[in-house]
């Protein structure tokens, strides 16, 4: 099973290019064209990376993240969430770039392979960015009575934060 | 607007949290390394993103996304009453999930926009049951491989960076699961 697991990545990689042969797609030409295009999305983030990294690495060395962490983590106890995480969760429904910045930052400062780090990376990979999707969703359809959208997306997110935590316990105890 | 307040709260807490804890000097030091954190971080991820691209490409050009769509039309006509009967949105929601499903993040997006703009045909101005659970659907992350996160854990040292998968589906699906019940319960308090 873990064997499976290291293998994702070339099972699909197989699996993909074995499917599109059989449907006669040119399967290097694509997968050389997407990986160009990759460059380009990378180039995309990159900027708002630097920007967000920069006001992260501000936070923690100024002990604001300590203090926020600290005040929530009587909450985050309750609900079975690593307080460690608590600036992944603040920013996580704000912006993408700045949640990817923040996971990797934890994953770096307590291991990938730690409960904090993997449960950074559970929660990165089992939720959005709420009010971004919110308002590109709502803003194309022309709708300004959202009713419960945003209520009901908060709480997918807070239950997606506390199953994140609790799976990686049940998986890695 | 919204992320110019939060990026310039976020330094502005930082300066007067740092200048009162008296760690003003480590502020300072750590704007110029989380920019080049920043930099680092793109170049170790860069590789897999690429890569990754491109078996997403392959997998566009092979029409699997169309395919798991078709499979997946019976249980999105339960997801979506109001407008079961309706091919345009029918076919725009499946192929949102499908793309959502596979990670397919750029296609995802235009193909949920086109989905809420015909389901806004019917009662503009104002979000619809089924339109609150199509955004439900695309804040909570519904994907089978979450490559950029298993990037990330790559390039941090990981010595299993796909280990994290059951973990991430029983998560998404517990997140979707509350997520669909909470809007089905306040769709009855919250009434249009």
């Amino acid at each position: 099973m873990e064997l499976l697991f290291a293998m994702t990545m070339p099972l699909v990689m197989l699996g993909v290019a074995a499917y599109a042969m059989g449907k006669r797609v040119d399967v290097y030409s694509a997968l050389v064209e997407g990986a160009g295009e990759g460059l380009g999305t990378m180039a995309r983030i990159a900027p708002a990376l630097v920007a967000l990294l920069t006001a992260v690495y501000m936070l923690r060395a100024s002990g604001a993240l300590e203090l926020a962490a600290g005040a929530l983590a009587p909450v985050l106890r309750l609900l079975g969430i690593p307080p460690e995480t608590a600036p992944l969760l603040l920013v996580r429904p704000v912006s993408g770039s700045a949640a990817l910045g923040v996971g990797a930052e934890l994953m770096e400062t307590y291991g990938p392979d730690s409960t904090v780090g993997r449960t950074a990376a559970v929660m990165l990979g089992s939720t959005e960015t709420t009010f971004y999707t919110i308002a590109v969703y709502f803003g194309a359809a022309g709708v300004r009575r959202t009713r419960y959208a945003v209520p009901a997306a908060l709480c997918a997110d807070l239950a997606g934060f506390a199953a994140a935590s609790w799976a990686v316990r049940l998986f890695f105890p | 607007m919204a992320m110019a307040w939060i990026w310039t709260g976020m330094v502005a807490v930082s300066i007067v949290c740092g200048l009162s804890t008296g760690r003003g000097a480590q502020v300072a030091s750590a704007a110029m390394e989380g920019a080049q954190a920043a930099v680092e971080l793109c170049i170790s991820l860069l590789g897999v993103m690429c890569l990754w691209m491109g078996v997403m490409e392959v997998m566009r050009r092979c029409g699997l996304a169309e395919k798991l769509s078709g499979l997946l039309r019976p249980l999105l006509r339960l997801l979506y009453p109001g407008f079961r009967d309706d091919r345009g949105v029918m076919d725009a929601v499946s192929a949102n999930f499908s793309a959502n499903l596979l990670g397919l993040g750029n296609a995802a997006t235009p193909l949920g926009l086109d989905a809420v703009r015909r389901m806004s045909r019917r009662s503009p101005g104002t979000a619809c049951d089924d339109m609150c659970t199509l955004v439900v659907c695309n804040t909570a992350s519904v994907q089978l491989i979450p490559a950029t996160v298993a990037a990330v854990r790559g390039a941090a040292g990981s010595a299993a960076p796909f280990d994290i998968l059951p973990a991430v589906w029983l998560a998404s699906l517990i997140s979707v699961t509350v997520g669909l019940t909470a809007a089905r319960l306040l769709s009855r308090v919250w009434r249009s």
